[in-house]
């Protein structure tokens, strides 16, 4: 007996105007897994997660929920799925305070109905403790967030989808604007989300960031999928020969061997 | 090269002391909070011959001119925190006013019922504003300057038409005017303190506690400070700028109505102009033009410093018309003071 997936996206294609963005993509992540949608630039891996995470909608193919079929009309929607997603911009108002921002579109409240206010002492507590958790020590709660280094944001970001993200937290290049130590711990704390139990969709371009915390990898290339593959079919040179598009990489390698033989 | 190694391994900055000062003067208010007062003793030196420190019934005056000033930049303020300008506030209070004017005098209504009428009237202008930028996208600069001048021939020409000249009159004529004009518009005491000042400061700690602790107040900062990573977040920003704008419209007809029963009569031409005070209020308060940032207590400081220079002028017996150049000085010296006081504050962090 197959259980349903947690998420699934079925055979998804979306176009803008006459460009074809996705063609025919297919994914699926589970409870306490790592799928990587892996792409370069411009292979399609913004617009999938844009409508896994509800800003866009499909224009063929179907998103499933533990094998329920369901339609994201916004960001919200998603997020009352469970779906919580890690922007490449972060999706944090730099002017706004770390608090501010942490609890943006889910205030805790205190009070009843209209005349519910935020319980920001209890807010203020809890950003300390998540963030405390992934190892940062902030001053300041009330800092605004465009005076934090681009790793601390990050850590917010993703503390804030992990604390919110119970379910499925979608991770768009989280890696892809830090130094080496932080993209480690960016990458140690998404195995930690993912022992916790949560479906983590990891989007990059580093095939190197990827394997060693993947369960599964879907590589895009021009929109088009070039497969779904579990970890133990694939390896890591393979998978950053598929990345660069295989033969391409090959064809490079040569002309590069011939350019070294040339000097 | 030791300099550089101490730098990377020592204390980062977030362990850099702040002082209660550097504290102090990250908040958005504190400038017009300073201003304020700067200019309450300056007419206290120059309006000397009035006693303007002491005599509570100048008070009065600069409170009653503040709380006109103040009560509408209550809301325009939350609106410019949330990236958007309403250039219809001024007029809006005028057409309310007339409009009260005429349900009371020309259609016989107790001013009671006119009066709900007139703060729906405001709530569905504000609706229609919002709906337009939120929907064509367009600056709502553009979108309220027209519905600026739309309600502006719609004031004069409707005036006209009514009753030949360019004022609607014998608006105490009405049934139950004197009870609405008792909570809205009458004297507080024997100095003349007008009951509109209790207005403006409970609308302000009503904006204030708005923005400070509720979640709407967290939407109001996030539409104008991001509105593209608030969306993606899960904030309604349309919802959020439309109930801004139907905010200000309806505070405005709240200030025209409170003025209609004031003056007993509603000039055609009324409020226009007042919609570039209340927009030098909120920036006086620290509210940025590009949204995300600003203060309801600032702008409360911002009102009150623009009522100050109004009666001030006429009580030092200078020119008036010198207040056109006071307003525009204190903008001017409100936004480079904002300017550099964020800056600082920042680099402070």
């Amino acid at each position: 007996m197959t259980m349903a997936d947690l998420l699934e996206a079925d055979h998804i294609s979306k176009y803008y105007g006459n460009v074809v963005a996705l063609n025919d993509v297919s994914a699926h992540v589970n409870a306490g897994e790592v799928t990587c949608i892996l792409g370069d630039n411009g292979a399609g891996k913004s617009s999938f997660i844009k409508i896994l995470s509800g800003v866009h909608q499909p224009d063929e193919g179907r998103l499933l929920v533990d094998g329920e079929e369901v339609s994201f009309s916004s960001p919200r929607d998603a997020r009352a799925h469970g779906i919580a997603t890690v922007y490449q911009d972060l999706a944090m108002v730099p002017l706004m305070s770390i608090w501010r921002n942490f609890f943006l579109g889910a205030e805790p409240r205190k009070g009843i109905g209209p005349l519910g206010w935020i319980d920001v002492a209890s807010a203020k507590g809890i950003v300390r403790k998540e963030l405390h958790a992934m190892g940062i020590d902030i001053r300041d709660p009330d800092q605004a967030v465009g005076t934090l280094s681009g790793g601390e944001r990050q850590s917010v970001a993703i503390s804030r989808a992990v604390y919110f993200g119970a379910r499925v937290l979608i991770l768009d290049e989280p890696t892809s604007a830090l130094g080496v130590k932080q993209a480690g711990v960016v990458l140690k704390y998404i195995l930690q989300a993912r022992d916790r139990g949560v479906a983590v969709i990891f989007i990059t371009h580093n095939p190197h960031h990827a394997y060693p915390v993947g369960d599964r990898f879907v590589i895009l290339n021009r929109g088009q999928s070039l497969g779904n593959f579990p970890k133990r079919e694939v390896d890591r040179q393979e998978l950053v020969r598929l990345m660069a598009g295989g033969r391409e990489l090959a064809e490079l390698e040569h002309e590069l061997e011939a350019i070294k033989a040339e000097v | 090269m030791a300099e550089t190694t101490a730098s990377r391994i020592g204390p980062d900055e977030r362990l850099v002391h702040v002082g209660p000062l550097a504290r102090l003067l990250t908040r958005p208010d504190i400038g017009a909070f300073l201003g304020a007062i700067a200019v309450f003793f300056a007419f206290g030196y120059f309006a000397r011959a009035v006693n303007w420190l002491g005599d509570p019934g100048i008070a009065a005056g600069w409170t009653d001119q503040a709380a006109q000033y103040g009560i509408v930049a209550v809301p325009v303020a939350l609106l410019m925190i949330g990236g958007e300008f309403d250039l219809s506030a001024g007029v809006m209070i005028g057409s309310s006013g007339l409009l009260l004017g005429y349900l009371a005098t020309h259609a016989h209504m107790n001013i009671w019922p006119a009066m709900a009428l007139v703060l729906l009237f405001g709530l569905v202008i504000g609706f229609v504003n919002g709906i337009t930028v939120v929907r064509t996208k367009l600056p709502s600069f553009i979108v309220t300057l027209a519905t600026f001048f739309v309600l502006q021939g719609v004031n004069a020409a409707g005036t006209l038409k009514l009753t030949g000249l360019t004022a609607i009159e014998n608006i105490d004529s009405a049934h139950g005017f004197d009870s609405a004009h008792r909570y809205l518009a009458s004297d507080l005491t024997h100095y003349a303190f007008k009951v509109k000042v209790l207005w403006w400061i409970g609308l302000t700690i009503v904006g204030a506690w708005l923005l400070a602790k509720s979640r709407f107040g967290n939407w109001i900062y996030s539409a104008g400070g991001d509105p593209t990573a608030a969306r993606n977040v899960g904030v309604p920003v349309a919802r959020t700028k439309i109930a801004l704008f139907m905010m200000t419209s309806t505070v405005a007809a709240l200030m025209g109505i409170i003025e209609a029963l004031e003056l007993r009569s509603m000039q055609a031409k009324e409020g226009i102009g007042l919609e570039f005070i209340f927009i030098i209020c909120a920036v006086v308060g620290g509210c940025l033009l590009t949204g995300g940032y600003g203060s309801v207590i600032g702008t409360l400081f911002g009102a009150a410093m623009l009522g100050m220079v109004q009666l001030g002028i006429i009580d030092a017996q200078w020119d008036s018309n010198w207040t056109y150049t006071f307003q525009g000085g204190i903008l001017f010296a409100a936004v480079m003071l904002n300017t550099l006081v964020r800056a600082r504050a920042q680099k402070a962090r």
